[in-house]
């Protein structure tokens, strides 16, 4: 079985400009969304405490946070969560209760409060320096992961084809915070592992592609630049389409039965393959063309084996 | 011949495959509820007290499926919950404090395969239930109890040499000494610095003054100390818990991990983790005048303190020892009948007590109780700012020179020595600690995630079998077994790793692998599909396919384990799991994907010839 019959090469660079405009267009929405919006940081990066009570019957929100509110906590925020007998509630940091001991306070009493039998389903608290922390470390993670991953593609292939990367993996990080933002999703740890996730995967979609690219600068000897770009982004197109779908299968799987918990992760993934497809072909491969990447710069130079021979024979 | 695999080649990845497997099937044999029961304090359990909960066990007539003796834990398994808890109940009062029992699952892998080192896979938190704790140690005041010890030390080195000195005090974060004369400066700075090799001395001949401050290799070794000592500490407070398979582990330069998988009453816990209790032997200041101290005139060297009852002393602030140096500590009664407290030293803290008593027999000691308590103040980096309690719990007078073990007396009631013996055999806690994150997961929770993480896995498993068979057919049979195999794989090494676990973001790295993994097999089989379209033989075809792909694989691979290695680096808890399952899974696909599907498409198509390939 095949999915795509393609006799003729694509010309995916004749719309290079266009891609670009889009691709600049979207990653101006994000940053716009992203500095109106914020992030909605979990609890994991802002502090303050998280309890998910299961209840044996269908909760009843406002009854709980009618019982917050009289025992003074006005300020937490209560949402179902997953199902309709499991309920989150969420408070800030406070200054004069001892915030690790505010869960089991809390648990008796909504006990008392609903009259139902109630289940501990999890308890977390974060002390803020915890969250300023993570927030520092987690931006330098993707930092050092960026600069790891140019240092890497420098090395193993060419600057003109790291630079191009980079670029789209910046791209599909921005364009997924965005998407974030925008909906105004939780951004808690496990996002930000998918996020990663979601450069590696990016990544590899890239590398197969500057692969090929490498391979047929060396092989094919008439046609510019962007026409071999062309021809080997045709030549992996089934390749891409065909890992697209076997990765999105298995989020699909994640997204419907990982549960609540894993959903920003299945969301940010099932996301970022899609800009991570786009952007191995429009931004990555774009990138590196208009840097000017030519056949030159991936032909294996020629040691002049003589030469140095002799040189090394000098005292 | 084009495409033939040697014979070696076939045996190693079967070889490889069947060890995976061997150490996967533990997986699959569950678990059973068990009672685990361990000595304290130097006590080891033994055959003897094998056969003691043998005995009681049998006269109460509680059913237990298995019990052994190994690494110095006694466990004994159960065949339902019910005789469990029978069981801890009856032991916990008949074996006295000497033991701690803990509830606990085992694994019921068989003897055959635990012998050869097969263990299931370790559970995160999130997926067992329990609570982790994440505990940050005060490091300022680490470095404040080092500062006054040094005060302390300097007094009495200067007044060993016959050095005259007018005062020393701490002035910032250095300490100052103040002499008489210039000349005096001189003398003391020649003989301090040639003893404290890990200090800054800066004398001010003008002033008349001598200054000595700590080194950063100094404060490092000051803050590591603490760290260290604290988790020790911790961890002997933990096993008075009786938690089946505690961890605590060290994060970075000040905070402690400690994870108590299984416990749900967690005010317990923190309430024993978090006692940041201690205690310091100080001499009496007899020749100082009490009553004008209470007036507020205390003399530089010593400190107005009191007893739980209102009563004054004045101490020396030079502490002779510190709680830090005790190993053990029981509660009896002395001859007359009165609450004692027995105190076991370690062998620096036995020579410098008994230095320190030789010369005070016959006058008053007390012991200091000093307490930490966390206030809701915060200072200027946002560091909690701590309350330091200090009472005096006992005045005694020192019969004798004391050695590594010796008793207090007048510590009160005989609960109060039992509680203080227990807070000294817990040990103190050289600088305060206190929570800055905790996650408590209910066991349903827990078994719920692990419940969704397995479908999930299932579940992508079979849309990505079923594609890639529809998709190439028999080749696609060939990626469909190399995935199998893949998948017994990683869960082979997360059980063979001892630190690996496996937590809920670790099951959906284990999905996102099965998806991913097929990648390295889609690049081959296209590029075999192309080679064929340009006309070159099957065995032509498959032999460059695997050729050309290599390198793309390898590239796209070893890019993907750079991100997760530096998310491992950085990640916590169930972050590092899904670094975890995902760098396994991306090796592992590896050697399956292409060695792997090499040696089958090899036996079955390598070397014939062929017209036609089902891909």
């Amino acid at each position: 079985m095949q999915l795509l019959k393609l006799k003729e090469t694509v010309d995916f660079m004749k719309h290079r400009k266009v891609a670009m405009i889009f691709s600049i267009l979207i990653m101006l929405a994000a940053i716009t969304s992203l500095s109106i919006n914020k992030l909605n940081f979990g609890l994991d990066f802002t502090g303050g405490t998280l309890i998910e009570v299961g209840f044996e019957q269908a909760a009843d929100l406002n009854k709980i946070r009618q019982i917050m509110d009289t025992n003074g906590f006005d300020d937490a925020v209560v949402q179902l969560y997953g199902s309709s007998r499991d309920v989150v509630i969420r408070l800030a940091q406070r200054e004069d209760i001892k915030a690790e001991m505010l869960g089991n306070q809390i648990l008796s009493m909504l006990q008392e409060g609903t009259g139902q039998k109630l289940v501990m389903r999890r308890i977390e608290f974060v002390g803020a320096s915890v969250g300023d922390e993570l927030t520092e470390q987690g931006g330098l993670a993707m930092l050092t992961a960026l600069i790891c991953i140019l240092v890497y593609v420098a090395f193993r292939f060419e600057w003109r084809f790291a630079l191009g990367s980079v670029f789209a993996l910046f791209h599909d990080v921005l364009l997924t915070l965005g998407l974030f933002s925008f909906l105004g999703l939780e951004f808690d740890l496990t996002v930000l592992a998918a996020i990663l996730a979601v450069i590696g995967y990016s990544l590899n979609d890239t590398i197969v592609v500057s692969d090929r690219i490498r391979e047929n600068f060396r092989k094919i000897r008439e046609g510019g630049p962007a026409e071999i770009i062309n021809i080997s982004l045709t030549q992996t197109l089934s390749r891409t389409f065909i890992t697209s779908i076997t990765t999105l299968l298995v989020l699909i799987a994640l997204f419907y039965q990982g549960g609540a918990l894993i959903h920003g992760f299945a969301t940010a993934l099932l996301f970022g393959v899609f800009v991570g497809t786009y952007s191995s072909i429009y931004v990555a491969s774009a990138v590196a063309l208009a840097l000017g990447i030519s056949k030159e710069d991936l032909i294996p130079e020629v040691i002049e084996k003589e030469g140095a021979d002799q040189e090394m024979m000098m005292p | 011949m084009l495409n033939h695999s040697p014979l070696w080649k076939k045996l190693l990845v079967l070889f490889v495959v069947a060890i995976g497997a061997l150490y996967a099937l533990p997986n699959i044999y569950g678990e059973s509820p068990a009672v685990q029961v361990s000595g304290l304090r130097g006590v080891e359990a033994n055959a003897a007290t094998l056969d003691t909960i043998k005995s009681q066990l049998t006269k109460e007539g509680i059913d237990y499926s298995k019990i052994t003796f190994e690494n110095g834990q006694i466990l004994t398994k159960f065949s339902d919950t019910e005789n469990q808890l029978k069981a801890r109940d009856l032991l916990e009062s008949n074996l006295g404090d000497k033991y701690s029992v803990a509830l606990n699952l085992t694994p019921n892998t068989p003897d055959w395969l635990a012998s050869v080192g097969g263990v299931p896979m370790k559970l995160g938190l999130d997926l067992s239930g329990g609570v982790s704790f994440t505990m940050e140690v005060n490091m300022d005041e680490a470095i404040a109890k080092a500062t006054d010890g040094m005060i302390g030390d300097f007094r009495t080195d200067l007044r060993g040499e016959n050095i005259r000195y007018r005062s020393v005090k701490e002035v910032g974060s250095a300490i100052e000494i103040q002499f008489r004369n210039a000349e005096d400066v001189d003398i003391a700075e020649s003989f301090l610095s040639k003893r404290y090799r890990d200090l800054l001395f800066e004398d001010n001949s003008d002033k008349m003054t001598l200054s000595a401050s700590m080194t950063e290799q100094k404060l490092k070794e000051i803050r590591e100390y603490a760290l260290q000592q604290n988790i020790t500490i911790i961890r002997n407070r933990v096993n008075e818990l009786g938690v089946a398979e505690p961890l605590v582990q060290r994060q970075g330069q000040k905070n402690i991990i400690i994870e108590l998988p299984g416990v749900q009453d967690t005010a317990k816990a923190k309430e024993i983790l978090s006692a940041t209790a201690t205690i310091e032997f100080r001499m009496v200041d007899s020749d100082g005048d009490l009553s004008a101290a209470l007036n507020g005139r205390v003399p530089s060297s010593s400190q107005l303190l009191y007893d739980r009852d209102g009563r004054p002393s004045l101490l020396k602030k030079r502490v002779m020892l510190t709680g830090d140096h005790i190993v053990d500590a029981g509660s009896s009664f002395d001859e007359y009948s009165r609450p004692q407290v027995n105190i076991t030293l370690d062998s620096p803290g036995g020579s410098k007590w008994s230095n320190a008593t030789k010369n005070n027999i016959g006058k008053p000691m007390a012991t200091v109780f000093i307490e930490f308590k966390p206030t809701d103040r915060v200072d200027a980096e946002g560091n909690i700012v701590y309350e330091k309690i200090e009472e005096i719990i006992s005045v005694a007078t020192i019969q004798g020179r004391l050695g590594k073990t010796f008793r207090i007396t007048g510590s009160g009631t005989q609960a109060e020595a039992h509680n203080l013996a227990l807070l000294l055999r817990a040990g103190a806690l050289i600088a305060p600690i206190r929570i800055v994150e905790e996650r408590t997961v209910g066991p349903t929770l827990g078994a719920e995630n692990v419940q969704l993480g397995f479908q999930a896995i299932m579940g992508g498993f079979a849309l990505v079998f079923i594609f890639m068979l529809i998709y190439y057919r028999a080749f696609g049979v060939v990626a469909n077994l190399a995935l199998t195999a893949n998948l017994v794989l990683i869960v082979g090494v997360i059980s063979l790793i001892p630190g690996a676990t496996l937590t809920l973001p670790g099951m959906a790295g284990i999905v996102l692998t099965v998806g991913m993994a097929v990648d390295a097999n889609v690049l081959i089989f296209e590029r075999i599909r192309e080679e064929l379209r340009e006309g070159k033989s099957v065995q032509q075809a498959i032999h460059q396919g695997y050729d050309a792909a290599f390198s793309t694989i390898l590239d796209a691979n070893i890019t993907t384990l750079i991100a997760a290695i530096i998310l491992y680096a950085v990640g916590t808890g169930p972050i590092k799991g899904f670094a975890i399952t995902l760098s396994i899974g991306i090796i592992t696909s590896m050697f399956t994907a292409i060695i792997g599907t090499r040696t089958i498409v090899n036996s079955v198509w390598g070397g014939k010839r062929l017209d036609k390939l089902s891909i």
